[in-house]
């Protein structure tokens, strides 16, 4: 109607300009919420970390800088010292590395170019779901499975081999248990190869295709091409995966808890038990009375582990952002 | 140049053709054990998820029986059952699911449609990502200091909190990732309608992107369902039926981590069965969750 109006040179008053009746108002309360909302993600990480220093605070106060070696922890005598957990920790959660990070990378390979078509989803599926297994099942896991394989067989063949050689022996000797510090880091490092192998797999994904072509056009093998052509473009981002898989190695409790054997010492052999500083916390915050020193202290280790995951996050997160943006 | 090229046809030394066979030969030979191994590696890990399921059905299949979800737990030798355990997982999980996502979701929001490149909306992302990966049971430690011990006592409503707080980061991954799938194109039609930004993101946004939000959801909940570490100090666990959020509350990972570290037969094998339950129910989850992203794509 309008163009035939206009087609006959009747003048026609240009739209009042509308104003918008709610929007301005539902805009402003949608906006507000969304960003208080995201205001609360900030103050949650905030309220982690003091209430944490907060509650391991009379422990920092009451042996200060020596509760981060002193590796003496007597509830009788009421003195703590965080050195055994944090040894415990970092020790499970490298040697958890070490073997998930090859394993994890292998998986990578063959889902990203060794696998038939058909096979690469399904086969990733799986390797997911060991994810989302829950902790305090592969505790049961390693437990009834795990602990009594490594107690009959694999530990005492260890102890005969490697334990005898000079120098580096003493790290395999002692009783096989089953449960230790080595068990935990296994069990460690099962859970952990999903997310590491998922990670490579998917930066090894983003490689662009000419690169491996004209890698491949000049008679590359398919490991050659991973060696020289997908690793190098992919480094900061796989370092970036492993980074994410030690995050989540050094807080890992359930399954840690079933089988470190908890024992609040260091002994020279990984088949010895041991704790980290999570399944101390879980193990023995039950028989801390409230405001006691006890569960200061185990509130401090608490911050302690924050401040450790927080970091080693952190540079994951640094490291992974160029693929978080492409 | 045609004139270096016609002195030496193939460029670089002249070659050896026997060593340039051996060449070939040791690096197929290196290629062949590599992909060799790296079958080996996916085959171990598959093993290890086989081993896992496969223990669970050996071990808990046996202890399945209508006892397991009509009797609440009993002392050891009479015929308890898990019916107080499962409920109060369902009661805390469904709160902390309700109290989570709606944040989660304005968060992700926020992230994707208001943040843009801003230095705030980095940092948020920044943290909410830390926390997705943050070691659960400080989040349970913290929700101790919180709540626990200034209000006097273990109670379900802590482990709700504890939980929620888990929900939230996973909620706000998949929200911004999935609404950032959405063309700009279809935002500008909107706008160009004359509607307001909230009914934008409100009845298009959230609309084109649910099945994505649905997905984050369910595996939020799957992430949740089988946490112990945050219900350790928060609602403690609870061998009587309570179904008050005042008291402390039993939960299935709670039951399961008490009754398999004990030394009755019978309990560790309602654990066990209690496992298989929890385990299927949260692979159950991650399937479904695939599904839905899968069937609006």
């Amino acid at each position: 109607m309008s163009h035939s109006a206009v087609a006959e040179g009747v003048h026609v008053a240009p739209p009042r300009p509308v104003t918008r009746r709610g929007g301005g108002t539902g805009d402003a309360v949608f906006a507000l919420l969304c960003r208080a909302s995201a205001m609360l993600v900030l103050v949650l990480l905030g309220a982690i970390i003091i209430e944490l220093l907060l509650g391991g605070l009379p422990a920092f106060r009451a042996f200060g800088a020596a509760f981060l070696t002193s590796t003496e922890w007597d509830p009788v005598q009421d003195v703590y010292g965080a050195g055994v957990s944090i040894y415990g920790t970092i020790l499970t959660a490298v040697l958890a590395l070490l073997m998930a990070v090859p394993l994890a990378f292998g998986i990578a390979f063959f889902l990203t170019e060794l696998a038939p078509d058909w096979m690469r989803g399904p086969v990733g599926t799986a390797i997911e779901l060991l994810a989302a297994v829950p902790s305090i099942i592969f505790g049961m896991w390693g437990f009834f499975v795990i602990v009594p394989m490594m107690a009959t067989t694999i530990q005492p063949a260890i102890i005969d081999t490697l334990g005898e050689l000079p120098v580096i022996g003493d790290l395999f000797q002692g009783p096989p248990f089953g449960t230790g510090l080595f068990t935990a880091a296994l069990i460690l490092a099962i859970m952990v190869l999903p997310f590491i192998a998922a990670t490579m797999r998917d930066v090894f994904l983003q490689v662009p295709g000419v690169f491996k072509e004209s890698a491949y056009g000049l008679g590359a093998t398919r490991w050659e091409v991973m060696r020289r052509v997908v690793l190098p473009y992919t480094r900061v981002s796989v370092v970036g995966g492993i980074m994410l898989g030690l995050g989540r190695a050094l807080g890992e409790t359930m399954a840690v808890t079933f089988v470190i054997g908890n024992a609040n010492r260091i002994t020279a052999s990984v088949f010895g038990p041991g704790n980290t500083i999570a399944s101390i916390v879980a193990l023995e915050f039950g028989e801390s009375a409230a405001g006691s020193l006890k569960l200061s202290s185990l509130l401090a280790l608490g911050f302690l582990l924050f401040v450790i995951s927080f970091v080693v996050l952190a540079l994951s997160r640094w490291l992974l952002r160029s693929r978080l943006k492409g | 140049m045609s004139a270096t090229t016609a002195s030496t046809p193939v460029p670089g030394r002249a070659k050896d053709p026997r060593a340039s066979a051996a060449l070939g030969r040791r690096r197929a030979r290196t290629d062949a054990v590599i992909r060799f191994l790296c079958m080996v590696a996916t085959i171990l890990g598959l093993l290890f998820l086989v081993s896992i399921l496969a223990t669970l059905l050996v071990k808990g299949a046996g202890g399945i029986s209508l006892r397991v979800f009509t009797e609440v737990t009993r002392p050891p030798g009479s015929e308890g059952g898990l019916l107080n355990a499962i409920i109060g997982s369902l009661i805390q999980v469904s709160l902390a699911t309700l109290l989570g996502t709606p944040i989660g979701l304005l968060v992700g929001t926020y992230l994707a449609e208001y943040a843009g490149n801003s230095h705030f909306g980095n940092v948020v992302r920044f943290v909410s990502d830390v926390l997705l990966s943050a070691p659960s049971i400080l989040i349970g430690l913290f929700v101790y200091q919180l709540l626990v011990l200034p209000f006097g006592g273990f109670s379900g409503w802590a482990g709700v909190v504890a939980l929620a707080i888990i929900v939230i980061p996973v909620v706000v991954r998949t929200t911004e990732d999935m609404l950032r799938l959405i063309p700009n194109t279809l935002r500008e039609a909107v706008i160009g309608l004359g509607a307001p930004k909230w009914k934008m993101i409100v009845l298009v946004c959230w609309r084109a992107a649910v099945s994505g939000i649905i997905t984050g959801v369910l595996l939020a909940v799957a992430r949740v369902a089988g946490e112990t570490a945050p219900l350790l100090f928060t609602s403690l666990g609870n061998l009587n039926w309570s179904v008050d959020l005042a008291r402390p509350m039993s939960s299935l990972p709670i039951t399961i981590y008490s009754y398999a570290g004990s030394p009755y037969e019978d309990w560790i094998t309602l654990a066990w069965t209690g496992a298989l339950v929890i385990t299927l129910g949260v692979l159950g989850l991650n399937i479904l969750a695939r599904a839905v992203l899968r069937a609006r794509r």
